[in-house]
């Protein structure tokens, strides 16, 4: 690899420290932002801000160490930015919470959010602890394609599965309900990696040009196409509309970055234009999706068929709030319905303006950005392929979601990730970072001090004397 | 690989730039235009829960926030709803604002960036920010005559009236009935304003609607006004030239002669020929029908829309209907029956009343405006409402041809048929007017006129679209005419 030798010379630093104090500023975020809403919204510090605080800083401070010993070298930025966003989210889903008169004793959002979070911080550090290298991954390739195709079938069967608003993605278990698609993701990109690293060549290579695309062998692209059109094929059963687009996304991306041809990305965006215009003309819900998104306000508060109410009242919500926002407690956020999952970003921009929002955006480019850069850097191309497939997940993630609730386009039911309310969605995201983290880690360290060429050359011609 | 994911890179900083600029434009530029939107809930609770200012006719408010003893702090009433529903609208919770609570919103919550001093020294003293009064050119007294003349002619009476100061525009009353209870409507009771808001809504007789401005009908004979001014402006008449007086107008290319009302001739005089002022006195068809033919379609459709047809002019209050004359080649059949004002001519009381107000002001017709003066909480004037004459001061009809036309208008009021204007010792001029617009439907009856003519201060128009009067007996100077004098009076304050 070309990179191997530009960055020989060059030993990246742990930079640890540095990752303790940018986790201690979204501590203080966290925490903070805590704080603010029981201010804002009841005029007094909650009083519970001291155990809320404790479990916080335990929590973080804790992936912070396991970090320290299970992956020193990796990306010193990216478990502070993560730390932040769900500490924000938190305290805004608590805030709703306040608005709909829930308690903790009463089923509050907050404190099911934050349960979640510390299943997902435990797999966290238990996927450092279990994934020494990454590579490893790369032998259960297989495993995880199957792994993902029974995850999005799970919700189809009777019995477990569940439907809510219109989208059959949910499982029921014991009384907590799960979205198994959000897991599916990671399984998937792992799979397509491991797929890929193994068949880039010729994929790349081999086939024959048909106009003036070179079009892989069947044999070589099959059994990925046909394992992107069964989960495709059943999001769309599923009306899962968001998934499908972050899959496909993923798909065309991965399969661009690992046979370095552009022609996929042409390929990629004509069919998903083909895609977009069939399903907008001939499937109904994704219709009046278009429609609402072009002419929001024809359809607020329609009497009967589709309403564009959520979507309305989250750009009222972002009007109201403006540059600075309203403040904890001033703002109305209550009148979006579902605020606290996929409306949690104009939910946020009420009460504390265009500014929290262009914040929350560079936390996510960042992320994005450090994703993007782990992969540049890695040594394998393994590596690499699930750093792209992860961090452009993130990417498209974000736009379709934070695009669609300030109706840049229609909208499609995604979370926004780390802030929304949703246990799946949470843990895979904490998962996700794990892995990220876990390659820049490798891509980091210091080459083991094996003697060079040079060394033996040179000991070659040495002079003995006498 | 790694060259794809450059690329890759500048792909996903695309995705954000686009997120940020997207969220800019809504969270910035458009702000205002959502905070705006009459179903924002947002804004309209937190417009009850300030004392929003008051909206005055002369010196009385008649709409206006008194301490309310519910959650809201304060509740907005209005103390003669239903003269003045169609001018104010109503401030409602779920249904959200019309008419000047509406258009001069900003104003009277004190959002209006004009009130930014205003609200900052509300911020530095801690004292709630108050809106700012609308003070309109309405006159209480014109306004009252219109309103009591209308309801005076049974409960459910569809009608309209309305005054305007022909010299600026000024609206000096605007009455619309049947009208409804704004108050039903502001309330804080929600379960009873939906109630009030359904039932307001399908009532056939549409209380709600605004018929001065919102509202077009046939204008029928007042019509001839336009007519008789395309007439001087373009065949060089004057009003002692002779028209025809028979009783039947042979149209051509149309097999049916066009008759006068009641089928004899012109005032019953007998004559073949009769001067242009008798052929308005009596409203003779067969006269206009015949000077229509000399016209062509063009010539009469630029005379009505220099008068304002097919054009907006009301900024104060919406919406508001455009009043029409047919497009296209007519031919001589719809001509002559768009110069009597029927076909598919039809304008709004508000048209009508600009029509006697061009023709007083000397041939220019003026914008006409509702709101006079905004101040601040403190009584500081904020800002004026400025006469402005429509097309850019191009004047609808010169100021001879508006001379001539008063002179006619005169003779109308003092021997014709609008004689029940008449007012001892003021010169009114007027004009009548019957529009049949279905054999089925009865007639809408019209006048409009402008007083006192050597010196007018108000131009009226009075439109009764259906009342209880028997089918026969109706027409503009026995329905209207009355009302007219009243409004006039109250004017000229006699």
């Amino acid at each position: 690899m070309s990179t191997l030798n530009g960055l020989s010379g060059f030993v990246h630093r742990q930079r640890r420290g540095a990752e303790l104090v940018l986790m201690i500023l979204a501590l203080a975020v966290g925490i903070g932002g805590y704080a603010a809403v029981g201010l804002g919204v009841k005029e007094e510090v909650p009083p519970d801000i001291f155990g809320y605080g404790t479990w916080l800083v335990a929590l973080l401070i804790g992936a912070h160490i396991a970090v320290r010993f299970l992956a020193p070298y990796a990306d010193p930025v990216l478990l502070p930015l993560v730390a932040m966003l769900n500490g924000l989210g938190l305290a805004e889903i608590h805030r709703l919470d306040l608005a709909a008169g829930l308690t903790d004793a009463g089923g509050a959002f907050a404190r099911q959010q934050l349960i979640w979070m510390t299943i997902g911080v435990g797999l966290f550090v238990g996927t450092l602890f279990l994934v020494r290298d990454h590579r490893m991954l790369q032998r259960f390739t297989y495993t995880c394609g199957l792994a993902a195709v029974v995850m999005l079938i799970l919700p189809m069967l009777p019995v477990i599965g569940s439907s809510k608003n219109g989208a059959q993605i949910w499982i029921q278990l014991g009384g907590m309900s799960f979205q198994p698609g959000e897991v599916a993701k990671v399984l998937l990109v792992v799979c397509f990696a491991g797929y890929l690293v193994l068949h880039r060549d010729a994929l790349a290579l081999a086939g024959r040009r048909i106009l003036f695309i070179d079009l892989p062998r069947g044999r070589d692209l099959g059994p990925i196409l046909a394992m992107w059109l069964v989960s495709l094929a059943i999001l769309v059963r599923q009306h899962d509309l968001g998934s499908s687009l972050l899959f496909f996304g993923i798909f065309v991306v991965m399969l661009y970055v690992a046979t370095e041809r552009r022609g996929w990305i042409i390929v990629g965006g004509g069919l998903f234009l083909v895609g977009a215009v069939l399903a907008g003309t001939f499937i109904s819900h994704v219709h009046s999706r278009v429609e609402i998104w072009l002419h929001p306000f024809d359809y607020y508060q329609a009497q009967s068929g589709p309403a564009s109410d959520q979507l309305v009242n989250g750009l009222f919500g972002l009007a109201w709030g403006g540059l600075l926002g309203r403040g904890f407690g001033e703002g109305e956020p209550w009148r979006i319905p579902y605020a606290n999952s996929d409306f949690i970003v104009p939910a946020i921009g009420e009460e504390l303006g265009l500014t929290a929002v262009f914040a929350i955006l560079l936390c996510y480019g960042l992320i994005v950005e450090r994703g993007l850069r782990t992969a540049v850097i890695s040594r394998d191309d393994f590596g690499k392929l699930i750093a792209v497939g992860l961090a452009t997940s993130f990417a498209i993630q974000v736009f379709v979601v934070i695009g669609g609730v300030t109706n840049l386009i229609p909208v499609t039911g995604l979370t926004t990730p780390f802030l929304s309310y949703g246990g799946s969605s949470l843990v895979a995201n904490w998962v996700i970072v794990a892995l990220l983290l876990r390659i820049s880690d490798q891509a980091r360290r210091p080459l083991p001090s094996l003697p060079s060429d040079d060394e033996v050359a040179s000991d070659a011609t040495q002079v003995v004397k006498l | 690989m790694n060259r794809p994911i450059r690329t890759l890179s500048i792909g996903c900083l695309i995705l954000f730039v686009a997120l940020m600029l997207n969220i800019t434009y809504v969270q910035f530029v458009k702000a205002d235009s959502y905070d705006d939107h009459a179903g924002n809930r947002r804004v309209t609770e937190e417009s009850f829960s300030r004392q929003r200012g008051a909206i005055l006719a002369g010196k009385q408010a008649i709409a206006k926030s008194v301490k309310s003893k519910d959650q809201y702090e304060w509740q907005r009433t209005y103390p003669k709803p239903f003269e003045y529903a169609p001018i104010t609208g109503f401030l409602s919770f779920q249904y959200g604002q019309t008419g000047i609570e509406r258009s001069q919103n900003d104003i009277l919550s004190g959002d209006d960036d004009r009130l930014f001093t205003n609200r900052l020294i509300d911020l530095v003293t801690n004292s709630d920010p108050k809106g700012g009064n609308v003070e309109l050119t309405i006159n209480p007294k014109v306004q009252d005559a219109a309103y009591n003349g209308l309801t005076a002619l049974g409960s459910d009476v569809q009608g309209a009236a309305v005054a305007i100061e022909p010299s600026t525009g000024r609206i000096l009353a605007m009455a619309s009935t049947p009208s409804y209870d704004v108050n039903n409507l502001a309330s804080h009771d929600i379960g009873e304003t939906e109630k009030t808001w359904k039932r307001l809504n399908a009532d056939d007789n549409q209380p709600m609607s605004n018929r001065a401005t919102q509202t077009t009908l046939p204008p029928g004979s007042t019509f001839k006004l336009v007519t008789a001014a395309a007439a001087l402006e373009n065949l060089k008449m004057t009003p002692d030239s002779l028209v025809n007086g028979t009783n039947a107008l042979d149209v051509p290319q149309t097999d049916k002669d066009m008759h006068n009302e009641g089928g004899e001739s012109c005032g019953n005089l007998g004559q073949a020929k009769v001067s242009f002022t008798t052929a308005l006195d009596w409203s003779c068809n067969v006269a206009f029908g015949d000077v229509a033919l000399k016209l062509s379609d063009k010539e009469l459709r630029e005379q009505a829309e220099k008068f304002g047809f097919g054009q907006h002019y009301l900024d104060d209050i919406s919406p508001q209907a455009r009043s029409s004359f047919p497009q296209g080649t007519l031919g001589p059949a719809y001509r002559v029956l768009s110069a009597i004002g029927q076909y598919d001519v039809a304008a709004t009381p508000l048209q009508m009343a600009m029509v006697s107000a061009g023709i007083a002001n000397g041939g220019t017709v003026m914008k006409p405006y509702l709101v006079d003066r905004v101040t601040s909480a403190s009584l500081d004037v904020i800002d004026q409402g400025h006469p402005e004459p429509l097309d850019d001061g191009q004047p609808a009809i010169s100021s001879s041809t508006a001379d001539q036309l008063t002179t006619m208008m005169e003779s109308v009021v003092d021997h014709g048929t609008g004689t029940a204007a008449q007012i001892p010792g003021i010169t009114v001029a007027g004009k009548t007017g019957t529009a049949q617009s279905d054999p089925d439907r009865p007639p809408y009856a019209w006048f409009t006129a402008f007083a006192p003519a050597e010196n007018p201060k108000i131009a009226v128009a009075v439109m009764v679209q259906k009342s209880g009067t028997p089918r026969n007996d109706i027409a503009g100077g026995a329905l209207c005419a009355p009302i007219a004098r009243a409004m006039i009076q109250a004017a000229v304050g006699q």
